[in-house]
This record gives structure tokens, C-alpha cells and sequence, in this order.
């Protein structure tokens, strides 16, 4: 079948002359993503007078840093898990028979803007409404007698940043989800039921399963998306929720680094987190895809 | 036909629920914003006045809109001849592209940035100090992914093979064909992944703050920390710009094939 590609069947051997033309691709890639990727990877392993050394590795075990990471995956795992369930109701409820086509339109636009509704005016959108003068905290102090930071409630602590992020994990959430909810296809439904499934096997035994990969994909897909998260903790904590992006940026921000080679092994630990991470998601995409619209 | 039917009780709960947690934030910052300065009482339009008579407001949104149309336009000229090279001639390095373009996922912007402050710490000034020049190198890294996404789903709904030889079979030039028949065919999706990169580059603090830059989300931080009802009132305007960005977005989208592409963009 090689004739009827035009190229080969031209005559000509453009191949060199192609490759050529990616270049500039490969060389900006090396440059600002492979390059500064590397020397994170390399430098997380050198010592601070040369040569090779795990001792920036092994304190990343130590406190503060095992603190820093463990805050970090909580927070991650928690909004994760949180978002993918709440956002999967909503898509649902959205997708569902039975709901007007426009609403489903309008919640998907409306996620398009939300989950790229993060970093520094998210976290002031939550000042202004759940802080410590916001208009929602005031409104139920004044008119409904409750006092949320009096009952231990407070923005400024991990809590406070869990609740924020959940604001752009949901409608990711909800735009991940939604084309795999959507390949669920009606006759599945009608042939279960016909056979006298309960709505409960349904979801056991085909709604579930098909959903799964897609479901788990989306959940590692959120963690990744709260872990690499700085300016939203930033903007609303002031560094003082230890998550591993916080700490890494604290030593940039004006202070003497004493060993450079420890914020590039903090980095090393987030890449290697999404790493893993990684190495779970893409299989599992390749399953979900089978079924999705 | 079948018969239609009512929304169920359960999913008008679940979208109200979810409705009120999003715009409650929203309405609650716009309220915000319009306390007095002086008493935190309402409405007053002090904090807008403020914000829109700040010269560091007008130089900071000038610098990040620069440097959004810098970005891209190094993403267009740097990704459209490659992905297209790769549609005509080179099918069997498209994996490895798309590869590469899942990499700033495990590289994130905080990552990024170590290494990028390492490796061109003592370049000339003129590329480290400058925001046209290191930030706009890293920009363009955080919006390959979705540039990436966006051309390669554009290039798969066109024919580039009948095209590309239609183009040359009228006696078109390399540069003709790719500028005059090619990117007009592929223009939605350009401007698709453009206004993803105009949303990443206008919300984009990780990389701007450690690399200590003065851009419109650091201006955003620096208000908040000095004025509160000032940061309020940015919120807005940062809204109403990703607002406008990803309903451009949408209305592109909806010239183009159904089902390609996505609309996450991140900025965290």
C-alpha cells in the first residue's frame, strides 16, 4: 500500500528535510522542559561540596520535610476523593434522563471557567466569602446566630484550603466524568432491567465496572492537579499550611539557600509522586477510552 | 418518541447544591467589593476606583498581556510547522510528542522552576532578567500541553496529505502552503489552544513569584496583602478575563468537530 502515500510515491526522499523541521521543537523542548527537568533529577542526588549523595533524599524523611509531604498528600488524596465524588453527582445529576439538555450545556461551560478559576483570585474569592470578615461568615454571625470561627473553623488551615480547592476539582471533575457518564448507553439500562435487574445491579455489575478505569483515572488526575497546586495555598495561607510546594517556594523567596540541592530533592519528590501517579494513569486511560463517547 | 420526563428530585437537588457552591463565592466577592474603605459598610465603588486609578495595576495587566501574546506566538511558530510536519511526513513520532506533552504533568510549574532558576542563573540579563525572556521560555512549556492537544486534534479533522498536495500541485511554495492553506484550515484550533495559553499566562503565579517577577497575579497578591476590598474587586476583573477567554473558547468550539480538545487549562 505504500503507493498511495503521496510522499513515497513522489520519488522524492523529503525525510531528512522533515526532521529538520521538528527541530526547533525538540531543541526549545530540551531547552526550557528536558534541561530544567534534568538538572532537578541530577542535582536532588548531589552533595553540597560535589559528587553523588542520597543524603538530600533521606532528609526529605525528616521533619519538617516528611511533614511537608504527608500534608501534601493528604490534602491531595482528601479533595481528590472528595471532588471526584461530588463532582461524579453532579454530572450525573447534569447527564441523567430526564434533565433539560440545557443545563447540561450551561453546568459544562460554567466548569470550563471554574476549574481554570484557581491561584491567587480563587483564594480571595474565599476570603471575601468563609474569612474572617467575609460576607458569608458575617451573614450567618448577624442573621443566623453562627459563628463558624468561633465553633474552630478557620480559612487559614489545611481545612480552609481543602474546601477552596474543592471549588476547581469539582468541574474537573465534572468535565473528566461527563463523556464517560455520557458512553453509558441507554439500552444497557433497558436490557438490565428487562432481564429484571435492580437499579443496584445495574450499577454493580455493568454501570460500575465500565466506569471504573475512567473513575480511577480522574481521581489520580485530581490528586495531580491539587499536589502541583502553589499559588491557591500561597495566596491564602501565607506559608503557613506546610505543603511540599510551599516549602520549595520559601526557599526561593529571598532566603540564603545553605543547600540548593535540597529544594531540588523537595522537587524531586513531587516529580517522582507524579511519577507513580503517571505510570497508573496512562493504562488506565487506554481502558476508559474504550467506552467513552 | 419516547415520553418526556420530569427532572428526578435527587439530581435538582444535586444541581442546586452544586449551583450555590460556585456562585456563592462568586456573588459573596462581588458584595465584597463594594464596602467603603473606611467603614467595611456597602456600596461604595471606592475599591474599584482605586484598582482602575493604580498605575501598577495598568503596568502589571500590560506586562501579562504581553507576555500571553508572546507566549503565543513562540507556541504557534514553534508547535503548527512541527505537528504538521509530523501529520504529513513523520506519523511515527506523534506518540513521542504526544509523550513530551505529558511530561509538564510530572513536571509542574513549582518543578519547572527550580530547574529553569538553576540552569540560566548567570545568563545575560537581557534573557534572565526580563520577563519577554525567562518567563516566556517557561509559558511557553505550561501551554504546550494543551496547544499540543488542541493542534493535533485540528490536524486530525483535516485532510494535510490532499491539501498539502493540492497546495503544491498549483505550484505553491513550502511557506504558501503552510500560511495560505494550512493554518486557515487549522485556524480554530490555533485560537483554541491560544486563548488556553492567554488563560494560563494571565493566571500564572508559581513561576512569576520564585522567579520574583512582576506580573498581574503577583500585583493581585501584593494588593491583597495591603487591601483587602481592592482584592476584591481584582477577583472580579481576574474572573470577568477567564470568563471572557473561555467563553471565546466555547464559541470556537462550536464551529469546530464535536468531541476534540479539552478546556483544563491549569492554574494553581
Amino acid at each position: 500500500m505504500e503507493t498511495l502515500r503521496p510522499d513515497v510515491a513522489s520519488g522524492r526522499r523529503r525525510f531528512p528535510l522533515a526532521w529538520l523541521g521538528t527541530l526547533p521543537f525538540f531543541a526549545y523542548t530540551f531547552a526550557f522542559l528536558f534541561l530544567p527537568a534534568g538538572n532537578v533529577l541530577i542535582g536532588a542526588f548531589k552533595g553540597v561540596h560535589g559528587g553523588w549523595t542520597f543524603s538530600n533524599i533521606t532528609t526529605l524523611f525528616h521533619q519538617p520535610y516528611r511533614n511537608a509531604y504527608e500534608t501534601s498528600i493528604e490534602v491531595s488524596l482528601t479533595t481528590a476523593v472528595l471532588g471526584a465524588a461530588l463532582g461524579f453527582g453532579l454530572a450525573y445529576a447534569a447527564i441523567r434522563d430526564g434533565t433539560p439538555r440545557w443545563i447540561r450545556s450551561l453546568l459544562t461551560t460554567f466548569s470550563g471557567v471554574a476549574a481554570n478559576f484557581g491561584g491567587i483570585p480563587l483564594a480571595f474569592a474565599f476570603i471575601a466569602t468563609i474569612g474572617t470578615i467575609g460576607v458569608a461568615t458575617q451573614f450567618l454571625k448577624n442573621q443566623l446566630h453562627i459563628d463558624i470561627y468561633g465553633q474552630g473553623f478557620s480559612l487559614f488551615t489545611k481545612t480552609g484550603v481543602e474546601v477552596v480547592y474543592l471549588y476547581f476539582q469539582v468541574p474537573l471533575m465534572l468535565l473528566v466524568i461527563a463523556p464517560a457518564i455520557g458512553g453509558l448507553k441507554r439500552e444497557w439500562r433497558e436490557a438490565s432491567s428487562n432481564l429484571g435487574a435492580s437499579s443496584w445491579q445495574f450499577w454493580r455489575y455493568i454501570g460500575g465496572p465500565v466506569l471504573m478505569p475512567s473513575l480511577l483515572g480522574a481521581v489520580i488526575l485530581l490528586f495531580g492537579n491539587a499536589f502541583a497546586a502553589y499559588a491557591t495555598a500561597y495566596a491564602l495561607t501565607s506559608g503557613a499550611v506546610n505543603l511540599v510546594p510551599i516549602v520549595i517556594g520559601a526557599y526561593y523567596s529571598g532566603n540564603v539557600l545553605n543547600n540548593p540541592h535540597l529544594a531540588q530533592a523537595l522537587a524531586f519528590g513531587m516529580f517522582f509522586v507524579l511519577a507513580v501517579m503517571m505510570m497508573i494513569y496512562v493504562p488506565l486511560q487506554r481502558r476508559a477510552a474504550r467506552w467513552a463517547k | 418518541m419516547r415520553p418526556k420526563r420530569r427532572i428526578a428530585l435527587s439530581a435538582a437537588v444535586w444541581l442546586v447544591l452544586g449551583v450555590a457552591y460556585f456562585l456563592i463565592p462568586l456573588l459573596a466577592t462581588f458584595l465584597f467589593s463594594l464596602r467603603s474603605i473606611q467603614t467595611g459598610k456597602c456600596c461604595s465603588l471606592a475599591a474599584y476606583h482605586f484598582v482602575l486609578h493604580n498605575g501598577d495595576f495598568w503596568h502589571t495587566l500590560k506586562v501579562s498581556f504581553l507576555l500571553a501574546l508572546e507566549t503565543i506566538a513562540i507556541s504557534l511558530l514553534l508547535f503548527v510547522p512541527s505537528i504538521y510536519l509530523v501529520h504529513l511526513k513523520l506519523p511515527r513520532l506523534r506518540p513521542v510528542i504526544a509523550f513530551f506533552a505529558l511530561i509538564p504533568f510530572v513536571v509542574p510549574p513549582i518543578v519547572l522552576v527550580v530547574g529553569l532558576l538553576n540552569i540560566y542563573r548567570g545568563t545575560p540579563s537581557w534573557f534572565y532578567d526580563k520577563p519577554s525572556g525567562f518567563l516566556a521560555a517557561g509559558y511557553v512549556i505550561l501551554a504546550f500541553p494543551y496547544m499540543f492537544f488542541s493542534l493535533d486534534a485540528g490536524f486530525r479533522s483535516i485532510d494535510v496529505h490532499t491539501l498539502t498536495e493540492a497546495s503544491q500541485s498549483l505550484g505553491a511554495r513550502w511557506p504558501t502552503t503552510l500560511f495560505k492553506v494550512i493554518l486557515p484550515n487549522i485556524r480554530t484550533a490555533a485560537l483554541a489552544g491560544s486563548f488556553l495559553a492567554l488563560a494560563i499566562v494571565l493566571g500564572e503565579f508559581t513561576i512569576a513569584n520564585l522567579a520574583q517577577f512582576h506580573t498581574f497575579p503577583i500585583f493581585l497578591e501584593y494588593v491583597n496583602e495591603t487591601q483587602p476590598y481592592g482584592a476584591a474587586a481584582l477577583t472580579g476583573i481576574s474572573f470577568a478575563i477567564t470568563w471572557a477567554a473561555m467563553l471565546s473558547l466555547l464559541f470556537i468550539g462550536r464551529k469546530r468537530a464535536a468531541g476534540s480538545g479539552s478546556v483544563i487549562a491549569g492554574v494553581r
